[in-house]
């Protein structure tokens, strides 16, 4: 085999994931783009311009020289759409850090399980999403309700005297969030905590710290890559999230991606919810950005 | 370490007359006492009993899973004996977890922290014994200057070649000032040369600074280069703790002669005892055997010797008038080292003996070739008569 036609090969197999990015990224983006920065019409579709590469062109310069910026300046300037997005990112946040402090322990332990034991642990991980994510979010509203199991619960319990209200409400959202997030932040903290050395414990013990200490000094900065990369999978989803704030939130919940679908399917202003969808992925853009890095950084230390 | 060959530095002789052991009124820093250790019903430790003094290299040798590592292990706190008990200067340190004993270990591994440069990772056992930040700061300047490592402080780990590796996982073993440095199979990640080097240079430093060593390995050469005294081990039990001359010109064992170097095992009857020497009768020798050794052994007992290759003298020229000690066959296989030749030489009654010849000349053609008829003789002290 000729050193050209293998090369044509390898240069196939690196152009592949390219293409798919071009084909299924960068095209709808360039879409959505476009509509953004066009104004609504009542037409069909409901916004103009539209292109028609057959007219020529004179007719396409006259058609681009339409396109401005006028959807975002209005985005940025009304306050409730500010706030949405606000909020959407401090929702996310706080789940985040929950999945944190509640991952970690998970994950830690099925790290230090026997090792015949770990596929079944972290097959219970992933098991939930044998079930379609629309049902356990659903599952939520029965539990988290007024007559719910939690406060049922919590009743018969002593704990409480009057049912709490969290269904409809912001903590409801991050409950639905913490848990079905749950496995993206375990998955690359078990993955992290695993490949860690347990003679660096012995290590530490043996220069006088204690396992508390040990765990601070040593686990926890040498997993940091690891609770970074389960941040990442689980904020940046979290922040454009639609159907669990839609089913567990209440009026106060005004994410994002609620915005976008009520300019969308209720306002029917393709061009404003284009808008917004754009900023969320610039939002976006500084995470994604911090945990390339990170990657790279890692890819260096090995 | 990368030193360069030390043209610079006043050589200091590393011979000195240092036997503590043989003192009976000095006082033990390390006391092993009938240790026991099982894990289930597998047995690690098997009633082992040692002592180890201040400022000694001292050596645990065997092969893999011969309990070495264990016993180092129970030393830094990481196993605890299930009978018996580990005592250092003179206090018991059954129950002491790893972080309150005055001791350090330099892994196999190195086990340096990844996140962490070398300066903080020498720091991390200071930092941990809340020193005040100047005095961690001189003290891990010293450190760097005690391993040859200065201007590498901010480097991390993956960052190090495995010599610097080696050296900055010694300097923060060694960071705490501990009353005894562990060092398991310290050198085992390293090549030929940079071993060698290396080996030096731990027995200087430990000089120098005069902390008690403890090394863990299963490489003889690198325990009889650095160790004052040797345990040589076998299924969790001490078989000879003895100085590297005396491991291997007086071992005590069929074991341990065949452990430490290269040996001849023959198997005798013993004919004749007095008080300065002992006459035997070889399966393997047409003549008699013949020791300057006294020995507890009766006549018509089965006994078994052993005899380094390079106590046997090969030549080519027939012997004059002797008796004993000897043997005549003919060379079937020659293992040329360059320094040194190792002749296997089939004996006419089938028996093969190994004999070793320093190469004292340049000659390309060897003086003793293959198929050729040799005689081979030995003194009678070159013998040892094994106990067990």
């Amino acid at each position: 085999m000729s050193i050209e036609r293998r090369s044509m090969f390898s240069r196939f197999t690196v152009a592949m994931p390219f293409l798919w990015l071009a084909a299924f990224f960068l095209l709808p983006f360039l879409i959505v783009l476009k509509i953004s920065l066009s104004d609504d019409a009542v037409a069909q579709p409901p916004y103009a311009p539209v292109f028609n590469f057959g007219e020529g062109w004179a007719a396409l310069r006259e058609k681009l020289s339409m396109l401005d910026f006028e959807n975002y300046s209005f985005v940025l300037g009304d306050w409730l759409y500010v706030y949405s997005y606000m909020q959407s990112l401090t929702l996310a946040a706080v789940a985040t850090a929950l999945l944190i402090v509640v991952g970690y322990p998970v994950a830690y332990a099925i790290a230090r399980s026997p090792r015949g034991l770990r596929p079944i642990l972290l097959l219970l991980v992933i098991l939930p999403f044998f079930t379609s994510f629309l049902i356990r979010v659903y599952a939520w509203i029965g539990i988290l309700s007024r007559e719910g199991l939690l406060n049922q619960m919590l009743l018969s319990l002593g704990a409480i005297s009057q049912p709490m209200e969290i269904l409809a409400t912001n903590a409801a959202v991050v409950i639905g969030m913490v848990y079905s997030y749950f496995p993206f932040m375990v998955l690359p903290l078990y993955a992290a905590l695993e490949k860690m050395d347990d003679t660096l414990l012995e290590a530490a013990a043996d220069l006088g710290a204690t396992p508390s200490q040990a765990f601070w000094r040593v686990t926890v900065p040498v997993s940091a890559p690891g609770i970074v990369a389960g941040a990442l999978l689980c904020f940046i989803p979290a922040v454009g999230e639609f159907v669990i704030p839609d089913l567990l939130g209440g009026s106060e919940t005004q994410m994002i991606g609620r915005t976008v679908w009520n300019e969308f399917a209720v306002n029917r202003s393709w061009s404003v919810a284009s808008a917004l969808a754009v900023l969320i992925l610039l939002v976006l853009l500084v995470p994604i950005l911090i945990y390339q890095r990170m990657q790279l950084r890692d890819l260096e230390r090995r | 370490m990368e030193m360069a060959a030390s043209k610079t530095q006043k050589p200091q002789s590393v011979r000195r007359k240092f036997e503590p052991w043989a003192d009976p009124a000095a006082e033990p820093l390390i006391r092993f006492e009938n240790v026991v250790k099982r894990y289930g019903d597998v047995v690690a430790i098997d009633g082992v009993s040692l002592d180890i003094y201040e400022r000694e290299f001292f050596a645990l040798l065997g092969p893999s899973g011969c309990g070495k590592t264990t016993l180092m292990r129970m030393l830094a706190g990481f196993e605890e004996a299930s009978e018996g008990k580990v005592v250092l200067a003179g206090s018991d340190l059954s129950g002491v977890p790893p972080y309150r004993r005055p001791v350090n270990m330099m892994f196999q591994s190195y086990a340096l922290f990844p996140h962490m440069s070398v300066a903080d990772n020498i720091a991390f056992g200071l930092k941990q014994e809340r020193m005040p930040r100047d005095e961690i700061a001189a003290r891990v300047d010293e450190m760097l200057k005690l391993v040859n490592l200065r201007g590498f402080e901010k480097r991390k780990p993956h960052q190090l070649s495995g010599g610097q590796r080696q050296r900055v996982a010694l300097a923060r073993s060694l960071a705490k000032r501990p009353k005894v440095l562990l060092l398991d199979e310290p050198m085992a990640a390293l090549d030929k040369k940079l071993r060698e080097q290396t080996q030096f240079e731990l027995m200087d430093l430990q000089q120098r600074i005069g902390t008690t060593f403890i090394i863990v390995t299963h490489d003889q050469e690198e325990a009889m280069t650095v160790a004052d005294r040797i345990a040589v081990m076998d299924h969790g039990k001490l078989i000879q703790v003895a100085t590297p001359a005396e491991i291997y010109e007086q071992p005590n064992s069929r074991y341990v002669a065949e452990f430490v170097g290269d040996v001849n095992i023959i198997e005798a009857a013993v004919t004749r005892v007095t008080t300065s020497d002992t006459t035997l009768q070889a399966d393997m020798l047409d003549a008699e055997l013949r020791l300057t050794q006294r020995t507890d052994a009766k006549t018509g007992d089965r006994v078994a010797v052993a005899l380094r290759p390079e106590k046997i003298r090969i030549a080519k020229e027939p012997l004059s008038e002797v008796h004993a000690n000897c043997a005549q066959g003919v060379v079937y296989d020659i293992a040329y080292l360059g320094d040194l030749s190792i002749y296997h030489v089939h004996l006419d009654n089938g028996f093969v003996l190994k004999a070793a010849k320093t190469n004292l000349s340049r000659q390309i053609e060897p003086p003793i070739d293959w198929d050729d008829r040799v005689n081979l003789s030995w003194t009678p002290d070159a013998g040892v008569l094994l106990k067990s």
